[in-house]
């Protein structure tokens, strides 16, 4: 049976997403029996590949965020918003009702980094269905790796992922 | 007319991967192909320590957690201490013990998870192997058995922190002046029981790292390796303490610099730099002043730091350790690989004692006291110390907040790291992938948590240095802390 190819991107998250992921424990072998890693902070890969599904976690709080986010877009078929980040914004998007400018200044005083190889910050901390069209919607601070290996395993043996009640929490 | 600059070529790393959270690292190189700069960037800034004032202190630990996913528990507890200190609480020995399982089981979970998921690739296939050898996936299918064991070594760690903080990431089992949760016999029965199996594991890990070292002992001892001091805390009696102790600084031949040192009085010894090209700022020790005064931290500095661990495996890998180096201390950046399995070990020797420690079940979970505005709170994070400092107002809101998390201790350290091996591998040679994944190796072996990285917006004392276009220094700014 052919692999199916998934790529996860890690955006302005704290990677507790990725870590809810690893937490599926020994069934991580059966998934990696069953998928190619593509590009994801768990491989070297630096460019995405065309890809079966894309998970993401984290909003967008700079301009990298969204261009990463954009090519993933591009390369998958399918993909997930993951954790409370992606969907809104999360805990980030705390810093919504303070001005950027300020928030710099703060703590860098007059010499705010401002290197050409720093990528913009956004004004807002933005969800990611603001910018590309998401298929589906796993939340949780994080979802439970009950919750990722149900939609997993739905996911990959062709059935609609479906979660149900229990599965399903927002904190 | 003006002058025409020399052609330089940039080369980036972009983005670094198997670290946590969002960085690269950029080269520039000279008409000849020498390596004129080496730069590890931290991309992003997110503004935790500004949106948290306001916020009533009892919601910090769990807002503050979210700083990282690998790590919660370091931030989830720093924050807790601090706020025993607001609240005037000397937390019981019931809330000690069950805080203190929390923390050694997240220093085995994220160790293991660092060698295992991430490091273990570059020292099993080689730093120069094709990039899409080098991630878990190739470790599963070919080392399936040491794949096994990392997944469940980490699986317990984790198992410890659902155990005692409601949840395996974010969880909310710590507050303000204890815990919010008991420790139930069934539970410590079930750790117990598989606490043999654990040990054993975390032994083979440690001779594992500890073969792969020796085996190419000049290529480990020296990639990457720059001096520096060590920072750490450690016990009032010297020994390796992750969770509450002192703070002690090294120089980079093993002076001590500073030694039984409150951590509640960091702000006197420690100064930061701000560099335009970082998000990361530079700390150092003030004393010495930011050239002489960086140190590393994490689990090299508090192997070398410390006099002894308590628990009986980890101290004779402690002393193997030492003895293999001839009694010097090691500034090679592979050889916290090994420090950081021996920690490993050390941790499930730790949940063994406090397991069988009879507070552990205790119901007393709470403490009150008379109410303070201020605390600090430091701990020993899986990558070293992590320094956590609030303000709270007579109406319970946050007014001020400062954090320094572990990763920015060794902002320096990485850098000269990433400058030596860029120097040693790729001056005047065509920059192939093979050869740029040194530099990430040299990155990778301090595990560095960049999200967190992203935090530190500190109110220390804050030196500006201004350089021009050829980095001599053109001006110089110091703002004192607030």
């Amino acid at each position: 049976m052919k692999k199916l190819k998934v790529a996860t991107a890690s955006l302005a998250g704290c990677f507790g997403c990725h870590m809810s992921l690893l937490d599926i424990d020994e069934r991580l072998f059966t998934l990696l029996e069953k998928v190619e890693l593509d590009r994801s902070p768990l491989t070297d890969f630096k460019q995405f590949g065309p890809c079966d599904l894309g998970l993401v976690e984290g909003g967008l709080c700079n301009a990298e965020n969204v261009e990463v986010l954009r090519e993933l877009r591009r390369h998958c078929k399918v993909l997930v918003a993951v954790g409370a980040c992606a969907i809104n914004g999360g805990l980030p998007a705390q810093r919504n009702h303070l001005d950027v400018r300020e928030c710099l200044t703060s703590v860098y005083g007059r010499t705010v980094p401002d290197d050409p190889e720093l990528p913009l910050p956004l004004d807002r901390v933005h969800a990611i269905n603001d910018v590309v069209k998401v298929d589906y919607f796993l939340p949780g601070c994080p979802p439970s790796a009950e919750a990722l290996w149900h939609f997993l395993d739905d996911f990959l043996n062709g059935r609609t992922p479906h979660l149900g009640h229990g599965l399903i929490s927002y904190d | 007319m003006t002058e025409a600059q020399p052609a330089t070529r940039r080369v980036a790393i972009d983005p670094l991967t198997r670290v946590e959270g969002h960085g690269k690292i950029t080269l520039r190189l000279g008409e000849d192909g020498k390596v004129l700069q080496a730069r590890l960037h931290i991309v992003e800034f997110r503004g935790f320590e500004r949106f948290i004032q306001g916020r009533p202190y009892w919601e910090v630990p769990v807002m503050v957690q979210r700083l990282c996913g690998i790590c919660p528990v370091s931030h989830h507890l720093a924050a807790s201490k601090a706020l025993d200190v607001v609240l005037g609480a000397t937390p019981t020995p019931t809330a000690n013990a069950v805080r203190r399982l929390m923390h050694y089981g997240q220093i085995l979970q994220s160790h293991a998870l660092h060698f295992f998921h991430l490091a273990s690739p570059d020292l099993l296939f080689g730093f120069d192997s094709e990039a899409g050898r080098r991630n878990l996936q190739a470790v599963a299918a070919e080392y399936p058995e040491l794949a096994r064991q990392g997944v469940l070594l980490r699986r317990f760690g984790q198992e410890v922190i659902r155990i005692t903080a409601g949840k395996r990431v974010h969880g909310t089992g710590s507050l303000p002046g204890g815990v919010n949760k008991a420790v139930t016999a069934a539970d410590r029965d079930a750790l117990a029981a598989a606490l043999p199996e654990v040990l054993g594991w975390a032994r083979e890990g440690v001779a594992l790292v500890k073969r792969l070292h020796r085996e190419r002992w000049e290529l480990y001892e020296s990639f990457g390796s720059a001096e520096s001091g060590l920072l750490s805390l450690v016990g009032r009696d010297g020994r390796l303490e992750l969770y509450d102790g002192v703070l002690r600084a090294r120089s980079a031949h093993g002076a001590l610099l500073l030694d039984g040192v409150d951590p509640a009085r960091y702000r006197e010894h420690f100064a930061e730099e701000v560099k335009p090209w970082s998000y990361m700022k530079f700390p150092y020790l003030t004393a010495l002043g930011p050239e002489r005064g960086t140190y590393k931290v994490g689990p090299l500095a508090r192997l070398q730091n410390c006099d002894f661990i308590h628990t009986p495996l980890a101290e004779a890998e402690r002393v193997e350790f030492r003895e293999a180096h001839h009694g010097e201390l090691t500034h090679a950046p592979l050889a916290y690989h090994w420090a950081r399995l021996v920690e490993l070990l050390h941790a499930a020797e730790v949940v063994g004692e406090l397991l069988a420690a009879p507070e552990l079940l205790g119901s007393e979970l709470l403490a009150r006291g008379e109410r303070t505005g201020e605390g600090v709170g430091v701990i020993e994070a899986p990558r070293g110390t992590l320094i956590h400092h609030y303000r709270v107002g007579a109406d319970d809101l946050v007014t001020s907040c400062n954090l320094i998390v572990s990763t920015t201790h060794n902002n320096q350290a990485m850098n000269d790291a990433v400058a030596q091996v860029a120097r040693r591998y790729l001056d005047g040679v065509e920059p192939t992938e093979p050869l740029l994944n040194h530099l990430e190796v040299a990155i990778r072996a301090f595990d560095p948590c960049l999200s967190c990285a992203t935090h530190a917006l500190g109110k220390m004392p804050l030196e500006v240095v201004v350089v021009d276009a050829g980095g001599a220094e053109v001006g110089r700014a110091e703002k004192r802390g607030g």
